[in-house]
């Protein structure tokens, strides 16, 4: 006997249709038409309304369905206002939908004076009542609103998969499908008309408003932790869920909207994201900006060590080394002694009497920076105009992003040169 | 005879249109109309933490707090698109729908558990409801309104080429960063001041509406932009006398309303550039065509 | 004597990947000067940096001897046909009239004088007659026209102009050529991003040959030879573009 208790239906409830409604806005997201999105769940108001009109109900088959002609509308509509009007693009869309959506509030007040409805409920949702309305199915009490949902989801997913790969093109490169003979035109309706079925279906549980967050957050915080679409919609997917879960037991310890709190609780899930995000979170970059500096700052104390040996004879070995303070001068400021402690840690240089030397492993790092730095200057000196002293800066810069194989190119164009344009012999590998 | 507080009402709400039409074209220039949207809805919290602070309806204090919170709405969306790789039109979906959340929390808790707050009409704010308004709010937004639009005037001139070409402004070294954010904090201030009346869903389109009626009517920068404010105004009185008329229904949709009609009234019928003026154009043109009075 | 122009070093990068490389010249005199190169070569975007429209990498910029940003006013701009929206409300006096905001204070209205000068600029450009105009109701060479009449309602010693001549008629070629020798002639320096071989040993004193780096520049007899064009069209410095990549994905000599 599956009995989740009131708590256990409400959380699927809304889970369900979050996640369908987080699936269709990775396409959303990537395809830029976020807002088109947030116009379409607020178009859809006047159908609800309507629809409640005729029917009695906020949910079932013909809502989803009139939504989706709804949806539709609004998109030609747009379109009939950008074209026709000479409206830039997302001004016609605002004024489409804060129309229909004014149309939309009209008559929900309307319904609001003859029933005891709350004219607020379409914006944010009931999902409070929403696992009250249950029916029996295979002996289990169930919403009634996932007998609705759960299709929804289903048709969602095999929407997806059944168009994966037009879809997926269609997403990033709409002239190409077009010319494979994919008609993204068509595909764009057909989203934007799915979009409205989905906006509708979930709009019992979250309201019109929120169905916003769920189109929009989970997707974008999938866009930050991955780069692969197929990854992007199961992550968009989980984050729906969780959100849910988070959202409505903050709302019932907290005591207030559900479905409020759950977009609360996907927006707090982006924004962990935009900050922790393996590759392209904020602190991720801003980690890697600091170990670039660092490795940078080391190989500046590297090359100078290895000039310092090439300038001596061999019996004026001592004079080979850098002091400490001449070492963090050369690597630049503060991060000079970090990265002298780095250079030691890795075994590239060692400190004897006060002054730093290179050990075998530094000297041929060394090297083969100032090989690289040589090397480009002859580069530049052979491929451009600049003067010979405006080559060294240059040089100095890109020498720490030149590996082995682009050094070899190098090499092979510039037909084994020996010396710099200064003069300086070109170290070997 | 009509009543003196209707006439501030009036004169309040008239000049609120008239300020959101003006700064709303600016905006829908420079491509920022939606920015617009976010605002409002990210200005929800921000009325309701200072109603906390505040402990009663104090409508100064409420606006700030939303000026706050929409602002820092604003800053959410620029730091999303400067620092990650989410593009404009997601971040400004982002914060408008989670700053809204957030919002809907604070109102629902306040209702539930503070015995004033069932009464402070906080909800009344998401959709407008001018018939609520008291005298002394009125004249607040009226005076804010004229603020508004007397600092446009003056900056005209800069607002002008900044719209229209930014990067000729740095050239000639205007500071165009300082520009777009003084161009930001009004139509912040005019999207707060608008809340009372229109809520914050509707917002969005007393800021578009105007500017894009306005085109139907002219092609010339000045005269559009008298257009878009006398059309703001207009439709700021027609929707509050209307909403004030039936008190039952909310006023952010019936001032919405009486926008769009006006804007379909210009879009089909305005002389020269409605949709039936061309039309009749082409029709006379082929006519000609035909009679061979074209060369 | 101070040179007119002096690009040292600079660098532009798009995403950390570098489209101009190191980029270094100088205008000792006032000159027409011609910045060519093929498609793609980073000479908008060389025009760009040096007005402080993209941010450099490496490198700096100065005009009349002190950073670009403190000599605005001596410098005047026209920039591409497609960067501006041209369904924007604005007449083509209004545009015009642009040209002379750079010497107005804040708050200060164009008054008479203004509306004088950028009228006689409108007629130097022979489009006194389109001045009501609205300005997406032009043809590309008019628009160019206005383009160049606003620079010229700015009063500069050194004018930038990105393509002016690109996609015009030959009427307003020649309009545009004799405004830009005129110019000249009277002492003011203009630096034309230019597309059409053909015509630069006619047109400038100087060039400047762009291949994402800097292949040449000088007098445009001694530098406009057969051999340096074709090092800059000859196609891409491929090691370039894999340093670049290099560099974009911070790569380095390794263990």
């Amino acid at each position: 006997m599956i009995d989740l208790g009131l708590a256990g239906w409400t959380i699927v409830v809304a889970a369900v249709g979050n996640v369908a409604c987080a699936l269709l806005g990775c396409y959303l997201v990537l395809r830029r038409l976020s807002l088109l999105g947030d116009a379409i769940s607020h178009a859809v108001l006047p159908g609800i309304a309507l629809a409640y009109l005729a029917t009695g109900q906020l949910n079932g088959p013909a809502i989803v369905l009139g939504a989706m002609a709804l949806g539709l509308v609004t998109t030609l509509l747009t379109e009939a206002v950008h074209r026709i009007g000479d409206v830039p693009e997302d001004s016609s869309m605002g004024v489409v939908f804060t129309g229909l959506f004014a149309v939309g509030v009209l008559l929900i007040s309307q319904i609001a004076n003859r029933v005891d409805l709350d004219p607020g409920c379409v914006l944010y949702g009931q999902i409070e009542i929403v696992p009250l309305d249950t029916v029996p199915v295979l002996g289990v009490e169930v919403p009634r609103a996932l007998l609705t949902l759960v299709p929804v989801l289903l048709a969602t997913v095999a929407f997806v998969l059944l168009l994966w790969k037009e879809l997926k093109l269609a997403a990033f490169d709409p002239e190409l499908a077009t010319a494979m003979g994919i008609p993204a035109a068509l595909l764009h309706y057909l989203l934007m008309a799915w979009v409205a079925g989905v906006t509708v279906a979930s709009f019992e549980a979250v309201g019109a408003i929120l169905v916003v967050a769920m189109l929009i957050v989970p997707a974008a915080t999938a866009h930050l932790l991955t780069d692969r679409l197929g990854w992007m919609l199961v992550v968009a997917a989980v984050v729906a869920v969780l959100a849910s879960v988070i959202g409505y037991r903050a709302a019932a310890y907290l005591n207030t909207s559900v479905a409020g709190m759950m977009a609360v609780a996907a927006g707090g899930l982006f924004g962990l994201a935009v900050f922790f995000a393996p590759r392209h979170g904020v602190l991720s970059r801003v980690w890697r900006t600091w170990r670039l500096a660092l490795r940078i700052a080391g190989e500046d104390v590297l090359g100078e060590l290895y000039r310092r040996g090439e300038a001596v004879e061999q019996k004026a070995a001592e004079e080979a080394g850098l002091t400490l303070a001449e070492a963090r001068r050369r690597a630049g400021g503060w991060i000079g002694i970090l990265a002298v402690w780095d250079l030691r840690r890795q075994g590239l240089v060692e400190e004897r009497g006060g002054r730093l030397y290179p050990t075998p492993a530094g000297l041929k790092r060394g090297r083969f920076l100032v090989r690289s730095h040589r090397l480009w200057e002859s580069l530049l000196e052979r491929h451009s105009a600049l003067p010979l002293d405006h080559l060294h800066d240059p040089a100095e810069r890109i020498e720490h992003f030149i590996d082995p194989e682009l050094q070899d190119e190098l090499e092979a164009l510039l037909e084994q040169a020996e010396t710099d344009p200064h003069g300086k012999r070109i170290p070997d590998r | 005879m009509i009543a003196y507080n209707t006439l501030v009402v009036l004169a309040g709400v008239g000049l609120l249109g008239a300020a959101a039409g003006l700064v709303g074209t600016f905006a829908t220039l420079r491509r920022r109309a939606l920015v617009g949207d976010a605002l409002a809805h990210a200005a929800l919290p921000g009325l309701c933490v200072a109603f906390l602070l505040i402990g009663e309806r104090w409508l100064p204090g409420l606006l700030l707090g939303a000026l706050v919170s929409g602002l820092v709405g604003v800053g959410v969306i620029a730091f999303l698109r400067r620092f990650t790789r989410i593009k404009e039109d997601a971040a400004i979906g982002i914060v408008l729908s989670v700053f809204f959340g957030l919002g809907i929390v604070l109102v629902t808790w306040i209702q539930k558990t503070s015995t004033t707050g069932s009464k402070a009409g906080l909800d009344s704010y998401i959709l407008g409801k001018t018939a609520g308004i008291v005298l002394a709010d009125v004249q607040l937004i009226g005076l804010v309104a004229a603020a508004i639009l007397a600092l446009v005037l003056l900056f005209y001139k800069e607002a002008k080429l900044l719209v229209f070409d930014p990067d000729f402004a740095r050239v000639q070294g205007w500071p165009v960063g300082w520009l777009d954010f003084l161009l930001m904090g009004l139509l912040a201030v005019v999207v707060v001041i608008g809340l009372p009346a229109v809520g914050v869903v509707l917002m969005a389109a007393l800021l578009i509406l105007p500017g894009s009626t306005a085109r139907f009517w002219s092609d010339r920068f000045g005269v559009i932009l008298t257009l878009a404010t006398l059309f703001g105004a207009a439709t700021g009185l027609v929707g509050a006398s209307l909403s004030a008329a039936t008190d039952t229904l909310p006023a952010g949709p019936i001032i919405v309303l009486v926008g769009t009609a006006l804007f379909v009234a210009s879009a089909l019928f305005a002389p020269r550039r409605g949709v039936v003026a061309r039309w009749l154009d082409d029709r006379r043109f082929r006519r000609e065509l035909r009679e061979g009075a074209v060369p | 004597m101070t040179p007119v122009l002096d690009v040292h070093d600079v660098t532009v990068a798009y995403h950390r990947k570098p489209v101009l490389w190191d980029v270094d010249f100088t205008l000792d005199e006032p000159c027409l000067a011609g910045i060519i190169g093929p498609n793609g070569s980073g000479k908008s975007t060389l025009l760009k940096a040096v007005l402080g429209l993209v941010p450099l990498a490496s490198g700096r910029v100065t005009a009349f001897g002190e950073p670009v940003a403190r000599v605005r006013k001596r410098i005047g701009y026209v920039p591409q046909r497609n960067s501006v929206d041209w369904d924007f409300p604005v007449h083509v006096a209004d545009v015009v009239l642009m040209g002379t905001y750079g010497r107005l204070g804040w708050f200060q209205r164009p008054g008479r004088a203004e509306r004088q000068w950028a009228a006689e600029c409108l007629e130097r450009v022979g489009l006194t007659h389109l001045a009501d105009r609205q300005i997406g109701q032009l043809s590309g060479g008019q628009q160019q026209r206005t383009f160049l009449a606003r620079a010229l309602a700015q009063r500069s010693d050194l004018y930038f102009m990105d393509e002016p001549m690109a996609g015009v008629d030959a009427a307003t070629e020649r309009v545009i050529f004799t405004v830009l020798k005129e110019l000249r002639d009277a002492g003011r320096t203009v630096v034309v991003v230019h597309h059409d071989l053909r015509t630069v040993e006619d047109y400038f004193d100087r060039v400047v040959l762009l291949n994402t780096r800097l292949v040449a520049s000088g007098p445009t007899a001694t530098t406009f030879t057969a051999e340096n064009l074709q090092r800059t069209y000859g196609g891409r410095l491929a090691i370039l573009e894999k340093a670049g990549q290099a560099i974009r994905e911070q790569r380095g000599p390794g263990r």
